[in-house]
């Protein structure tokens, strides 16, 4: 392991200790959503995943 | 700066300030994104050495968590928007110099500069035209951005390539839903702040391009 691979550990870290005491509020705070407006965001993440697809092939 | 006229703190249900709150984003967005392009090629002519990225994200995080939400209702946000696109990107210059280093190199980051590109721009128009409240993502976005920041972690002792694939894969997605995300927020009257909505923006736009490179890197053979 190299010093690059800790700085990133470190920093990943230091993501993980300031982002995980704020979940419990963002999950508070979401809203229940119908199975209608999942599909409407699912639908086009997956024509992202399905474009990425594409470019992984073309490239 | 007579574009940017704070739309904060303006009634986010009012139809012209939503306009001006998108027009002003979209605006700053177009402005970091040059400014960022700028410092990258700064940072690849002066050849800094690979460790500058963590350094650079080390600091653009210190200004995002400690300096932004002070400064985000105030003029000086702006100096601070352009701190930390301007760091993101100086970081961004060693990563396209190994990249461009490579037999197929500018071919890889081309696609991953214009793939990033249309992706940033189907999802805002989608969301845009829609105007759909994306709001109920956001616990599930967080929640999965959590669980593949420990996944990068644990591969960086586990070094297992598959793992570093499906990670970059699922960063895109949960990066385009987060562009979905703050969209709906921004068209909905959940954020009223351009400057922190150009913030979330780039984040997501910085790391779809990120994780494009890599797994386009990989398609090729080159990473």
């Amino acid at each position: 392991m190299d010093w690059m691979q800790i700085g990133a550990a470190l920093l990943i870290g230091a993501m993980l200790v300031f982002l995980i005491p704020r979940l419990p509020a963002i999950l508070r705070a979401t809203p229940k959503a119908s199975g209608r407006q999942w599909l409407a965001a699912i639908i086009p993440i997956a024509v992202v995943g399905a474009f990425v697809f594409l470019l992984m092939k073309l490239v | 700066m007579a574009t940017f006229q704070p739309s904060l703190s303006r009634p986010a249900t009012s139809v012209v300030a939503t306009n001006r709150l998108i027009r002003n984003t979209y605006s700053l967005l177009a402005l970091t994104l040059l400014f960022s392009g700028l410092t990258a090629g700064l940072s690849m002519v002066l050849a800094v050495p690979p460790m500058a990225y963590l350094l650079c994200a080390g600091g653009a995080l210190v200004l995002i968590w400690f300096v932004l939400p002070r400064a985000a209702r105030s003029a000086n946000g702006l100096w601070v928007v352009f701190g930390i696109t301007g760091l993101l990107g100086f970081g961004l210059g060693p990563i396209l110099s190994l990249y461009l280093a490579l037999p197929n190199g500018s071919s890889v980051v081309m696609t991953a500069l214009g793939g990033t590109g249309v992706i940033f721009l189907a999802l805002s128009g989608y969301a845009l035209t829609t105007r759909r409240d994306f709001s109920f993502l956001g616990g599930f976005l967080f929640t999965g951005f959590i669980v593949v920041l420990v996944a990068i972690i644990a591969n960086l002792f586990l070094q297992i390539p598959v793992l570093s694939l499906v990670i970059s894969a699922v960063v895109i997605l949960i990066m385009s839903g987060f562009i979905l995300f703050d969209t709906g927020r921004m068209v909905n009257g959940g954020e009223t702040n351009y400057i922190l909505a150009t913030v979330s923006l780039y984040l997501s736009i910085f790391n779809i391009f990120i994780h494009l490179l890599h797994l386009l890197g990989i398609a090729s053979g080159d990473d």
